[in-house]
């Protein structure tokens, strides 16, 4: 609470000082979005550990793993896949025990720069199968019999507030399910699209303080619209190209967020639906191929600004798919999975343990080597150096993918 | 002085004068407030009434106004429903499909099954928005709504809509009624069986999910109880199964644990009903309902002296509701002026609220049940088995902007599909699977045919703030939409402008 207080007061004097875009902070007048070319371009963000921007990528319905990283010396695995299993000559060779889906090669640069971290057997003990409650369970960062009420990446920012001149924590896009990113303290902003959200921050005006404290967090949340419209502009013009898909968009608008040097330590995408219960191959040849592309264009789009080095972008989702295709030519909710990492610090290679297909448990899936709460502890402790066992309520120790 | 200097001392000023008008307008400061045996103002019942409805009427307001706040409670409670007025959808009777057929058909039956599934989840819900709107008795749709949050399931998970509908039914039936004969009655409940595993639970493997959540979430809440009295608990409750056949309760001596359990310390050979009688018997239960009601109805912060004597108050009447209601709707605290406008509205409360208010009146709510989806609240089908947490919990810079584009819409007049076509693009993402094609357009039909339906005018709605003063015609306005002072005046401008100025305010999304 001291937080947001401490944010709003500041908050409401970094509005004034940019007044010719906000003619009246108190509360009479609606709040003019800023005009494309009067948005700063180069405005000077104050240090922060979250200057190491992270793109977190969901991939929304449990992404097959075993047809993503393929165990291609497993003899297993044609076994247990007789018909949604994939070509060996199709697939691209990571090393000798692995090989990449064909929609996939656009990472292989990447692999090949090593800035490509493969993590195989995310997991965690006593999976739970459900959807909603599996993700919820990797978004809060819980233990399986565990609920809690704030995202993993809310508690970050809640224990190490971002520099208040910063636009958001976090952005999600093209999505209002806030995720990793829900619960107390986090300033959060949800858009489809940069300028569309301008527009409709139009209808949101910064608060006057109230006693009320309902009325407090509405008017906080409308000041936190209004603070960060008047950071975001859709000035930048790309030279990279961004491929079509609707997934591509969110990436472009991940872009231009980047673009707008207007502090922001989150963004989170969602590709989907990966949920491929029935006639997997071709839905999800195309998924993989938008997650590629997008990765790729990405990378592009980074380096345009510079900001490759200082950018991780990393794969999540709520558990992998069974081993042993169902009946329809799809795969059912499984538990341990492969995530990438990319980014032009990440020290590129395999991590995790080989999914070990002889060892499926009595629902026929697989064990898992490592626990996801490891990954996001590399983040917190790596990527911004900040105390990853407070956030994380236990410590989990660091993986090497960073340095 | 720097010019930045002056205009912000000028802004300072400016708020200043805005604050001071607005309190000589509407009226805020200290406000007298009734006592129990004072009578009711016309204020403090529209307070009682949008607490325990959806907008009240003023001619519901005016029945009320003069009585004592024991009066006015006793006629609200006496005046309660247990069964809905709105007929159902036709299907809620017909039986489910039983596994064993479900396992025989091929996939593109089984894909029309669960969309037939969802097909029927869409009606119920709109089914009972149709309710929420339609009903004489507003506080059995908040108190359904309030223990559909409680004894939280999923159609996502349960599939079987006509099951979710027989566990509405009996939320409904028993909402002011007894609290321990509720809690039996969803412990045999199909709907809950399925939602917390325990259709499956058997005497060499017990399934722990339900004797868990029905100690934490139903009734004592955390830290009343140890591990072990789960697992004991958890022996109680197996066998308490489905007939796979028809869907219904079956208790399945074959698998049932007989044997002795140690629960709470007690040793006995405790059969479920002895277990929930157990839980009943227990201070906490009375104390951890009191206290989610306190959050519902009075507002955020539980007075603790306060909550421990309504405890006490429902355990004496051995739990029952309506008592317990009628104790808090007569407190200090339910009309003490600083808890006014103290809690956020729901979606649900939101939207239904916001029809009801301005009479809005269609023929097909669907669209207004996509956009309480869409703002976080998708009735039968809550985020988990804790329910939607609430509060503050449901504004954020996506939800608040969700409903101040949904106002803005419905206000303006223009673009009134651009929500909803918003509202169904989510769904559809949301749903996980792509819809097959020709859904969303049928949609799209539908949702555009339910909006040009939309009967309503916002400036007939306006034109009844007739006082010969403008000023005392924007002070009711204010009292009408907003629970609390609103946060911007209204300048100049005709009614219909006011209206639009009042559900833009922050304070709209307060009760």
């Amino acid at each position: 609470m001291n937080r947001r207080k401490f944010f709003r007061a500041a908050g409401v004097s970094a509005l004034a000082a940019s007044a010719p875009l906000f003619g009246n902070v108190n509360g009479l007048v609606w709040a003019q979005s800023p005009s494309p070319s009067s948005a700063p371009r180069t405005t000077t963000l104050p240090p922060s550990p979250y200057s190491n921007l992270l793109i977190l990528i969901e991939l929304k319905g449990a992404n097959d793993g075993l047809n993503t990283v393929v165990p291609i010396s497993d003899p297993l695995y044609p076994s247990l896949r007789p018909r949604v299993g994939l070509e060996r000559a199709s697939l691209i060779n990571l090393t000798e025990r692995e090989a990449l889906h064909p929609s996939l090669k656009p990472l292989m640069t990447m692999w090949e720069g090593r800035e490509l971290a493969v993590i195989q057997g995310l997991g965690y003990p006593n999976p739970n199968l459900s959807h909603f409650r599996s993700i919820e369970i990797w978004d809060t960062a819980s233990k399986s019999e565990e609920y809690l009420d704030a995202g993993w990446l809310a508690r970050t920012f809640a224990q190490n507030p971002a520099p208040k001149a910063y636009a958001a924590d976090g952005v999600v896009v093209g999505s209002n399910d806030m995720g990793p990113l829900s619960g107390y303290a986090a300033r959060t902003i949800a858009l489809a699209d940069t300028a569309q959200f301008l527009r409709t921050a139009r209808l949101a005006q910064a608060g006057r303080d109230e006693r009320n404290s309902a009325l407090k967090h509405i008017l906080s949340v409308e000041t936190e619209v209004v603070h960060a419209a008047s950071k975001l502009n859709t000035n930048y013009q790309f030279k990279t190209t961004f491929p079509t898909s609707a997934f591509a968009g969110q990436v472009r608008t991940a872009a231009q967020l980047a673009a707008s040097n207007a502090g922001i330590g989150v963004i989170r995408l969602t590709l989907g639906s990966f949920d491929t219960h029935a006639n997997q191959l071709g839905t999800h040849a195309n998924l993989l191929r938008d997650l590629a592309d997008g990765i790729g264009a990405l990378k592009s789009a980074l380096q345009e600004l510079n900001r490759w080095d200082s950018t991780l972008i990393m794969t999540y989702c709520e558990f992998g798919r069974r081993p042993k295709e169902n009946q329809s030519n799809g795969t059912d909710h499984g538990t341990a999975n492969v995530q990438f990492v990319v980014g032009g610090k990440v020290r590129g290679g395999m991590y995790g343990e080989a999914p070990q297909l002889a060892r499926l448990d009595g629902n026929g899936n697989l064990p898992f080597a490592v626990d996801f709460r490891s990954a996001y502890s590399t983040v917190i402790s790596k990527w911004w150096g900040l105390d990853a066992s407070r956030v994380l309520n236990g410590r989990f120790a660091p993986m090497d993918f960073l340095a | 002085m720097t010019p930045l200097l002056r205009r912000i001392l000028r802004q300072k000023f400016l708020a200043v004068l805005a604050a001071s008008v607005l309190c000589g307008l509407v009226g805020v400061g200290p406000v007298a407030y009734a006592k129990p045996d004072d009578k009711l103002a016309q204020d403090d019942v529209r307070h009682l009434l949008n607490r325990t409805g959806f907008a009240a009427s003023m001619a519901d307001i005016n029945t009320l106004t003069g009585l004592s706040r024991k009066q006015a409670a006793e006629q609200l409670l006496a005046a309660t429903r247990d069964v809905a007025i709105t007929p159902p959808p036709a299907w809620v009777t017909t039986p489910i499909t039983p596994a064993t057929k479900l396992r025989d058909m091929t996939p593109e039956q089984r894909q029309a099954e669960l969309r037939l599934n969802n097909e029927r989840a869409i009606d119920l819900r709109e089914w009972w928005f149709r309710e929420m709107l339609a009903t004489p008795s507003p506080l059995t749709e908040k108190m359904t709504l309030f223990w559909h949050n409680h004894f939280a399931t999923s159609q996502q998970k349960v599939r079987f809509s006509s099951l979710m509908y027989q566990q509405h039914v009996l939320l409904r039936k028993n909402a002011l009624g007894n609290f321990g004969s509720m809690l039996r009655q969803v412990a045999r409940d199909p709907a809950m069986l399925i939602y917390l595993d325990n259709a499956n639970s058997r005497r060499e493997q017990p399934n722990e999910n339900f004797a868990r959540e029905v100690m934490e979430l139903f009734t004592l809440g955390e830290g009343s109880y140890t591990e072990q009295d789960i697992k004991e608990m958890a022996r109680a409750f197996t066998g308490w199964s489905l007939d796979r056949e028809t869907g219904e309760f079956l208790f399945r001596r074959a698998i049932h644990d007989a044997g002795t359990k140690t629960i709470f310390g007690k040793r006995g050979n405790f059969e479920g009903d002895q277990a929930l009688d157990l839980l009943l018997k227990r201070p906490e239960t009375a104390q951890f309902i009191t206290k989610k009601l306190w959050r519902e109805f009075v507002s955020p912060a539980p007075d603790d002296v306060e909550v421990a004597r309504l405890a006490t108050v429902f355990r004496d009447s051995g739990y029952n509701i309506a008592k317990l209601m009628q104790a808090i709707l007569v407190s200090d605290a339910f009309y003490a002026p600083e808890n006014r406008g103290a809690l956020v509205k729901s979606p649900v409360e939101f939207v239904v609220g916001t029809l009801k208010l301005f009479d809005i009146k269609t023929p097909n709510l669907r669209p207004f049940v996509f956009a309480s989806a869409l703002l976080g609240q998708n009735v039968f089908a809550p985020p988990n088995v804790k329910g939607w947490p609430g509060g503050e919990v449901w504004i954020n810079s996506a939800t608040l902007l969700g409903r101040k584009q949904f106002v803005d819409r419905l206000f303006r007049n223009e673009d009134r599909m651009e929500p909803v076509m918003n509202a169904l693009d989510e769904m559809a993402d949301r749903s996980g699977t792509p819809p097959p094609p020709g859904r969303a357009q049928r949609q799209q039909r539908l949702a555009e045919r339910a909006m040009s339906a939309l009967n309503w005018n916002l400036d007939t709605w306006s034109s009844t703030f007739n006082q010969p003063s403008a000023r005392d015609n924007i002070t009711s306005m204010s009292k009408v939409v907003l629970a609390v002072t609103p946060s911007r005046l209204p300048v100049g401008g005709n009614p219909s402008d006011w209206a639009r100025t009042f559900v833009a305010d922050p304070a709209y999304h307060l009760k």
